[in-house]
C-alpha cells in the first residue's frame, strides 16, 4: 500500500542521528545537542507526515506494513506496522523526544563519575529508535528484541547522568525489567511452540497468533508470563517500587521518557498482545487486574498524599494514572478501551508538563527536590508557577484538557461494566485533588524560603519546551475527536477479538416513554 | 592374555593417581600424578581399542599424548614461574585465587 | 396584597419539544463563551506589556457579551413560549461506542436568565474591581481569572448536556480555585483556596457518577434525552441520580454537608466574593437542581432529601451570619442561607423551581450589592472586616451607606425591595407543600432579619470604633456607580421581573410549574412573616444598636461559640475525613517502602546473603577443587549405578 517505508525510516533517523552525535568530539557539546535537537525533530516531522497519511476508515488491522524475513528458521520476521493505538503511542514518544532534549539541554555537564554530555543525547536519540520500535513492531519477537533492549538505553541513562543514588535505582530498575523479561520470555517460547503445534509451523507473526485455539490452560499458564512483564513495566501495584526510586535518581529528561513513554509500553502490551492472543485467559483474569488496577488508583493517591519529594510524588501519581489505564484495558468496553490509549497520550502529555516543571525548579534550587524546600513559586516566578499550576491540573484531570478525556472514558466504561469499581474508582478523583493541590500549595503558595527570593522566571528555552506540551493537552481536551478517530476502530477490533460487546442502556432513548 | 588386566591394571593407575593428586602437595608431585591418570586413560583407550578390534581408541590415546605434552608445557612453566616467586612448589600455598 | 393575583391560574407542564436549531442572533451563542475567553487566554498569556491596559480588555469582553446576551433577550421576548429554545451544534467532542457528546450549546429560558445574571453583574463586578484592585500589581491577571470565570460560567449555563456542563462545572471551580487564593502568598489564602477544591472534587465525584449513571441508564447524557426518557428509568435509578446530582451541587452551592469551604473561601478579593461566591457560582447547584427538573419530579425520596438539605443549610447559615464579626464571613454565612432558600425550592417541584430562579436572581442582585458595598467599606478602611471596629460609617460613606440599606432591605424582604417578592414566593411554595418547611423557611426569615441588622448597625449606625489609622472615605465613582446600578436592582428587580417580566410565566415552559391551594390566605402569611422579620430587626437593634464592644465578648451561650466556630463544621470534616485520610496516607507510605519495597529488598537481599555464603566454597586451596570433582564424578557414577547404566 505504502511504498515508502515510513516506519522504519524513522526509527533508523535517530538511531543515525546517535551514531552522529557520539562521533562529535566531547568537547563540542553544543553541537552534539543541535544536532539532536534536529534530528528528534526531523523524526517529529515524519511522524507527522506519517499520521497526515493515517487512514482511520480503513480495515487493514495494520497501516504502514513492512515485512522481511528475519530468522526463518524460527518464523520470525521483522515486520512493523501500526494501528490507531500504535500511531498514537509513536506519535507521543516522537512528539516527547524534542521536548526533552530542549528542556535538558543543561541537565548534564561533562563531569567526572558521570557521562559525557554527547553520550546522553545520543542514548536519547537510541532510546527513540527503540520506542518507536516496540511500538510498530506486529512481529512478537521483534517486539521482544525491542522491550528487553530498551533497558540498555534506560539503565545508562539512569545509572550515568542520574542523582546520587542513581547506580541502585538503575540496577533495581534493570533487574525488576528483567526478571519481567524473563517470563515474557519464557510466555514467548510457549506461544511458539503451542503455534507450532497448531498451525503445523511455528511463528512469532501478531496476526497469525490471534484468533490461535489455544485450550484454555495454555492459555493462562502463558498470559501469566506476559502479564507479569507488562505489570512490572506499567508499572500495576504492587510491582511498582522500582518506579519512584528510578524517577527520583532519573534526569527529568530521563524520568519524562522512561514514565510517560516506556511504561506504556507494559498497558500498550496489555491491550496489543494479551487482549487478542489470551481473549479467554483475559477474561479468566480481568477481576484480578481490575482489582490491581483500583487498588493502585488508590493507593497510588495516598502514597502520593504522604510524599515530601517531588519526583517520588509524580511517581506515585504515575502509577495512580496507570491504574486507570490498567482498569480501562480490562473491563472491556468501547468507552474503557478508548479511555485507556487516550489518557496513555494524555498521562505522557501530563507527565512532561509534572517533570519538566518540577525540573526546572529543581535546577534553580540546587538540585533539591524536597517539598519543603520550596515555597511561594507562583509570586516569585509567575510564569513558571502558572505552568506548575497547568501541570497540577492537567494532572488531576480537569475538564476541559487531555487527561479529562481519558480519564473520564475509563471510569464510564468501568462503571457501565461494574458498578461498584466504578465507584471506588471515581472516588479516586478527590484523592487526586488532594494530592496535587496539596503539592501546589506547599511548592508555589505562601511564604517563599530565603534561598528561592532570586530565582529567576522560566527563560525563552524552557517556555518553547513547554509550550507545545501546553498547547496539545489543551487542544486535546477540547478537540479529542481526530484522536478518537484513529483510536476507535483498534479498540473496537481488538474488543471483538475478546468477543464482548457494551452492555446497552437499560432505557432504549428511541422508546423512552412517558409516564 | 585377557584384556580385561589391561582396563583393571588401567583403573588401578587411575586411582593411585587421583589419590596422588588429592594427598600430595608438592606440585611436581602433583602433576606426574596427573600424568599417571592421563596414561591410565590411555592404557584403557588402547585396550578398549583392542577389544573393539577398531583404531579408534588408539587415535584418542594419540590425542591425550599430544594434549599432555601440551599441558606440561604449559603447567611446567607455571609451577617454575611460581616457585621463582616463592620459593615453593607447594600447591597449598598460592591460593589468593578465591571468593 | 401584592403577589397574588399575578400568578398564572393554569398549570404548566414542562415542554420538552427538541429545541429549534440556533438561527439569526442565535447563532452567536458560542461568542457568549468566546469572547470572555479570548480575554482570559490575552490577560493570561501577554505578560507585563498588558499591564496598564489590560483590565479594559476584561471588562469590555464581558460587556460585550452583556449586550449580546440582551439583544438574545429581545429577539427571545419576541418570540411564543415553544419557540424560545435554540441549539447550537459546534462539533463531535467525546466519543467511544454509543458514548457520543457533542460541543452543543442550549439557550432556553432558564439559560438565559442565567446569561443575563452573569454577565450584567459580572460586568458591573468587573468595572468595580478596577477600583478595588487598583492598586494590585497583578490587576491584570486578576481580571484574567474573571474573564476565566465568566467564560466557565456560562458555558455550564448553555451547555446542552450534562458532560459539557461538568467541563463548566469545574472551570468556574478553577476560577474560584485561583481567585479564593489570588492572594497565594498569603497561607490562609491558599490553604482555603485549596480546601474549596478538594470539597469542590467531592461533589464532582457525585457529578461524574450521575452522569455515568445517566448513560448507563439511557444511553446519552444530553438534556433533551435525558429528560425525555426519564420516565423509562426505575425508581431506584432515578432517586440515584437525583442523590448524586444533589451530591454534585451541595459541594458547589455549600449546602450541608460540604458547606466548610465557603467562609474560608472569603479569602479572595471581595469583588470575587460578590461574583463567585455569592451572585453566579454558588447558585450553579440550584441551576443544575432545577435543569433536572425531569429527573427531581420523578422521585420522591430525592427531591425530599433536597428540600431538608436546603432547610439545614438554610438555619445554619443564618445562624453563623449572626455571631461572625467579620463582615465578609457573616455575609457568607448569609449567601449559605439564601442559597439554602432556592435548594429547599427546588426540592418542592413544580411549585418552587420558578421561584428558586427568581430568588436566585434577586439574590444575585442583592448579594451582589451587598458585598461590593462591603468591599467598598473595607477600602475605606484599610482592608479591615471587623465590624466590631467600624460603626458610625454613614456620614463619611454616604453611597455605599445606601446601597448597603437597599441590599439590606432586599435582603429581609420589605416591601417593596426585591427580596420580599422572591423569598416570600419561596415560604409560600414551602407552606403548600409542608407546614414544616414553611415554619422553618419563615423561622430563618426571622434570623436573617436579625443578622443583616446586627451588620447593619454594627457598620454604618452607633458610634465610631475605628482603629487609629483609619481614615475611612467613599470609594471612586468607578466603584461607586456599580453599587449604584446594584441598589436600583435591589429595589426594584423584584417587582419588575414579578410583573411586568412575568418570570412564572417564562420559566414555566423549561421547568413546570403549578399552585396547589393552603390553608392559610396569602395576605396573612406574608404579614406573618413580615412582623418575624421585624421582631429579629428588633431584637438585634436592641442588642447592637447602643454599643458593641471592640473585643468580641466571651460570656456567650453555646450556640453563640458553637456558630462563631462555624458549628463545628472543620472540626467534623477534620475527624471525619481529613485525619482518616491522613493516617491512611502515613501508613501506606510506610507500608509501601517497609512491606512492599521491603519485600522486593528483601528477596535481593537474601539473593546476595545467600550468594555471599555460597562463594565461601571458592576457598583457593586446588585440592579441595580436585576432591569436590572426585566426589562429584563418584556420585554420578554412583548415580548411574543405581538407576542402572544401559
Amino acid at each position: 500500500m505504502n511504498a515508502f517505508p515510513w516506519l522504519t525510516t524513522i526509527g533508523v533517523v535517530p538511531l543515525i542521528g546517535s551514531i552522529i552525535v557520539m562521533l562529535l568530539p566531547a568537547a563540542r557539546t553544543t553541537l552534539a545537542k543541535q544536532i539532536a535537537l534536529l534530528i528528534s525533530l526531523v523524526t517529529l516531522g515524519l511522524t507527522i507526515a506519517m499520521a497526515l497519511q493515517f487512514n482511520a476508515n480503513s480495515t487493514e488491522p495494520f497501516q504502514f506494513v513492512e515485512s522481511t524475513s528475519w530468522i526463518p528458521a524460527l518464523g520470525i520476521s521483522y515486520s512493523v506496522g501500526v494501528d490507531g493505538i500504535g500511531l498514537v503511542l509513536v506519535a507521543l514518544a516522537t512528539t516527547l523526544v524534542p521536548v526533552v532534549i530542549l528542556a535538558g539541554w543543561n541537565d548534564v555537564e561533562n563531569a567526572a563519575g558521570k557521562g559525557s554530555v554527547k553520550g546522553y543525547f545520543a542514548l536519547l536519540l537510541v532510546l527513540e529508535t527503540l520506542m518507536v520500535g516496540v511500538f510498530a513492531a506486529t512481529d512478537l519477537f521483534l517486539f521482544y528484541v525491542f522491550f528487553e533492549a530498551m533497558l540498555v538505553p534506560i539503565y545508562f541513562l539512569i545509572g550515568r547522568y542520574g542523582g546520587a543514588q542513581r547506580s541502585y535505582a538503575a540496577v533495581k530498575f534493570l533487574i525488576y525489567s528483567l526478571v519481567g523479561g524473563l517470563f515474557m520470555l519464557a510466555s514467548l517460547i510457549g506461544v511458539y511452540v503451542v503455534s507450532a503445534r497448531i498451525l503445523g509451523e511455528g511463528t512469532f507473526d501478531f496476526l497469525s497468533l490471534v484468533g490461535l485455539e489455544m485450550d484454555s490452560t495454555t492459555q493462562r499458564m502463558l498470559f501469566l508470563g506476559f502479564f507479569f512483564a507488562f505489570a512490572i513495566k506499567a508499572p500495576l501495584w504492587p510491582f511498582h517500587t522500582w518506579l519512584p526510586d528510578a524517577a527520583k535518581e532519573s534526569t527529568p529528561a530521563t524520568a519524562v521518557l522512561l514514565i510517560g513513554v516506556l511504561d506504556k509500553v507494559g498497558t500498550f502490551g496489555m491491550i496489543r498482545y494479551l487482549l487478542p492472543i489470551f481473549p479467554e485467559a483475559s477474561q479468566f483474569y480481568a477481576p484480578v487486574v481490575i482489582a490491581m488496577a483500583v487498588i493502585g488508583i488508590l493507593y497510588g493517591a495516598f502514597v502520593a498524599l504522604g510524599q515530601n519529594d517531588m519526583k517520588r510524588l509524580f511517581a506515585y501519581s504515575s502509577m495512580s494514572h496507570f491504574g486507570f489505564i490498567a482498569l480501562g484495558i480490562f473491563v472491556f468496553t468501547s468507552q474503557g478501551g478508548t479511555g485507556s490509549v487516550f489518557y496513555m497520550l494524555a498521562h505522557g502529555l501530563s507527565t512532561a508538563a509534572l517533570f519538566l516543571t518540577g525540573g526546572f525548579l529543581m535546577m534553580r534550587r540546587g538540585g533539591s527536590s524536597l517539598i519543603s524546600d520550596y515555597g511561594g513559586v507562583a509570586k516569585i516566578a509567575p510564569v513558571l508557577g502558572g505552568f506548575l499550576l497547568f501541570a497540577a491540573m492537567s494532572s488531576l484531570a480537569l475538564p476541559g484538557l487531555a487527561s479529562f478525556v481519558g480519564e473520564f472514558l475509563v471510569l464510564l466504561g468501568a462503571f457501565s461494566r461494574y458498578i461498584w469499581v466504578g465507584v471506588i474508582a471515581t472516588l479516586g478523583i478527590v484523592f487526586t485533588a488532594a494530592y496535587v493541590l496539596r503539592f501546589y500549595q506547599r511548592t508555589a503558595t505562601g511564604p517563599a524560603p530565603a534561598a528561592m527570593v532570586d530565582m529567576p522566571d522560566a527563560r525563552g528555552r524552557e517556555i518553547t519546551s513547554l509550550a507545545p506540551i501546553v498547547l496539545l493537552t489543551l487542544v486535546l481536551g477540547i478537540v479529542p475527536g481526530p484522536v478518537l478517530d484513529v483510536i476507535n476502530p483498534a479498540v473496537e477490533r481488538t474488543l471483538e477479538i475478546v468477543g464482548v460487546s457494551d452492555p446497552p442502556p437499560t432505557v432504549d432513548i428511541g422508546e423512552g416513554s412517558q409516564p | 592374555m585377557n584384556p580385561e588386566n589391561y582396563i583393571i591394571l588401567s583403573g588401578v593407575l587411575f586411582t593411585i593417581g587421583a589419590i596422588g593428586v588429592l594427598v600430595r602437595r608438592n606440585a611436581i608431585v602433583v602433576f606426574m600424578s596427573v600424568e599417571l591418570m592421563l596414561n591410565a586413560a590411555n592404557l584403557a583407550f588402547v585396550a578398549f581399542a583392542r577389544i573393539n578390534g577398531n583404531l579408534d581408541g588408539q587415535v584418542v590415546a594419540f590425542f591425550v599424548m599430544v594434549v599432555a605434552a601440551a599441558e606440561v608445557v604449559v603447567g611446567l612453566a607455571i609451577i617454575v614461574t611460581v616457585f621463582r616467586s616463592r620459593r615453593s612448589a607447594s600447591i597449598d600455598e598460592p591460593n589468593l585465587l578465591k571468593y | 396584597m401584592i403577589g397574588n393575583g399575578a400568578i398564572i391560574a393554569a398549570d404548566v407542564a414542562p415542554i420538552l419539544e427538541p429545541s429549534s436549531a440556533a438561527t439569526g442572533i442565535f447563532a452567536w451563542i458560542w461568542l457568549l463563551i468566546a469572547l470572555p475567553l479570548a480575554g482570559a487566554i490575552v490577560l493570561l498569556t501577554t505578560g507585563r506589556w498588558t499591564n496598564r491596559f489590560g483590565h479594559l480588555i476584561g471588562v469590555a469582553t464581558v460587556v460585550i457579551a452583556a449586550g449580546l446576551a440582551i439583544a438574545m433577550l429581545i429577539e427571545m421576548m419576541g418570540r411564543s413560549a415553544e419557540a424560545r429554545s435554540f441549539e447550537q451544534t459546534l462539533y463531535s467532542w467525546v466519543f467511544a461506542g454509543q458514548f457520543q457528546v457533542d460541543v452543543a450549546f442550549q439557550l432556553d429560558q432558564l439559560s438565559m436568565v442565567f446569561v443575563l445574571l452573569i454577565t450584567i453583574v459580572g460586568s458591573l463586578i468587573h468595572i468595580y474591581s478596577i477600583g478595588y484592585m487598583a492598586h494590585d500589581p497583578d490587576r491584570r491577571r486578576f481580571f484574567g481569572f474573571l474573564n476565566l470565570f465568566v467564560a466557565a460560567m456560562l458555558l455550564l449555563v448553555l451547555a446542552d448536556n450534562y458532560l459539557l456542563l461538568y467541563v463548566g462545572w469545574e472551570g468556574v471551580g478553577l476560577a474560584s480555585f485561583l481567585l479564593i487564593g489570588f492572594w497565594q502568598y498569603k497561607p490562609s489564602a491558599a490553604a482555603a483556596a485549596k480546601k474549596a477544591f478538594v470539597i469542590n472534587r467531592v461533589g464532582d465525584v457525585g457529578l461524574s457518577l450521575a452522569i455515568m449513571l445517566m448513560f448507563v441508564t439511557f444511553g446519552s447524557v444530553t438534556f433533551e434525552s435525558v429528560f425525555s426518557s426519564a420516565g423509562g428509568a426505575s425508581d431506584s435509578t432515578l432517586t440515584w441520580i437525583g442523590l448524586l446530582l444533589l451530591l454534585a451541587a451541595a459541594g458547589k452551592s455549600a449546602q450541608f454537608p460540604l458547606q466548610a469551604w465557603l467562609l474560608d473561601a472569603m479569602e479572595g478579593p471581595t469583588p470575587v466574593s460578590a461574583l463567585i461566591h455569592a451572585a453566579t457560582m454558588v447558585t450553579a447547584g440550584v441551576y443544575l437542581i432545577v435543569r433536572s427538573n425531569a429527573i427531581y419530579d420523578k422521585t420522591v425520596f430525592a427531591a425530599t432529601t433536597v428540600v431538608v438539605i436546603g432547610v439545614i443549610t438554610m438555619i445554619i447559615g443564618a445562624v453563623i451570619g449572626s455571631a461572625k464579626d467579620d463582615i465578609k464571613k457573616a455575609l457568607a454565612g448569609s449567601t449559605m442561607s439564601q442559597i439554602g432558600y432556592m435548594v429547599l425550592a427546588a426540592g418542592l417541584g413544580p411549585v418552587g423551581y420558578v421561584f428558586a430562579i427568581f430568588h436566585l436572581l434577586t439574590h444575585g442582585v442583592f448579594k451582589a450589592n451587598l458585598f461590593l458595598s462591603a468591599g467598598s467599606v473595607m477600602h475605606g478602611m484599610n482592608n479591615g472586616v471587623d465590624m466590631r471596629r467600624f460603626g458610625a460609617l454613614r456620614a463619611v460613606m454616604m453611597i455605599t451607606f445606601g446601597a448597603f440599606m437597599f441590599g439590606y432591605l432586599a435582603i429581609i424582604g420589605i416591601p417593596p425591595f426585591s427580596g420580599f417578592y422572591s423569598k416570600d414566593k419561596i415560604i409560600l411554595a414551602a407552606f403548600e407543600q409542608n407546614t414544616i418547611v414553611g415554619i422553618s423557611a419563615v423561622l430563618a426569615a426571622g434570623i436573617t432579619g436579625f443578622y443583616m441588622t446586627r451588620m447593619f448597625t454594627m457598620t454604618f449606625l452607633g458610634k465610631a470604633r475605628w482603629d487609629d489609622d483609619a481614615h475611612p472615605h467613599e470609594s471612586p465613582p468607578v466603584m461607586t456607580i456599580p453599587l449604584i446600578v446594584l441598589a436600583i436592582g435591589s429595589l426594584g428587580l423584584g417587582a419588575s421581573l414579578y410583573y411586568w417580566g412575568d418570570i412564572v410565566e417564562w420559566l414555566a415552559p423549561v421547568t413546570g410549574y403549578e399552585s396547589r391551594p393552603i390553608a392559610i390566605p396569602t395576605t396573612v402569611l406574608e404579614a406573618i412573616t413580615l412582623v418575624i422579620v421585624l421582631i429579629g430587626v428588633a431584637i438585634a437593634v436592641l442588642m447592637y444598636g447602643k454599643s458593641v464592644p471592640i473585643e468580641p465578648p466571651q460570656k456567650v451561650s453555646v450556640l453563640t461559640i458553637a456558630a462563631r466556630n462555624n458549628l463545628y463544621d472543620d472540626a467534623t470534616n477534620d475527624i471525619v475525613a481529613v485525619r482518616p485520610t491522613w493516617y491512611a496516607a502515613r501508613f501506606l507510605v510506610w507500608f509501601d517502602n517497609r512491606i512492599v519495597d521491603g519485600a522486593v529488598n528483601a528477596s535481593a537481599a537474601f539473593v546476595g546473603g545467600a550468594s555471599g555464603r555460597l562463594r565461601r566454597l571458592q576457598n583457593g586451596f586446588t585440592r579441595s577443587y580436585a576432591l569436590v570433582m572426585v566426589i562429584g564424578v563418584i556420585v554420578v557414577f554412583g548415580v548411574l549405578a543405581l538407576v542402572g547404566l544401559s
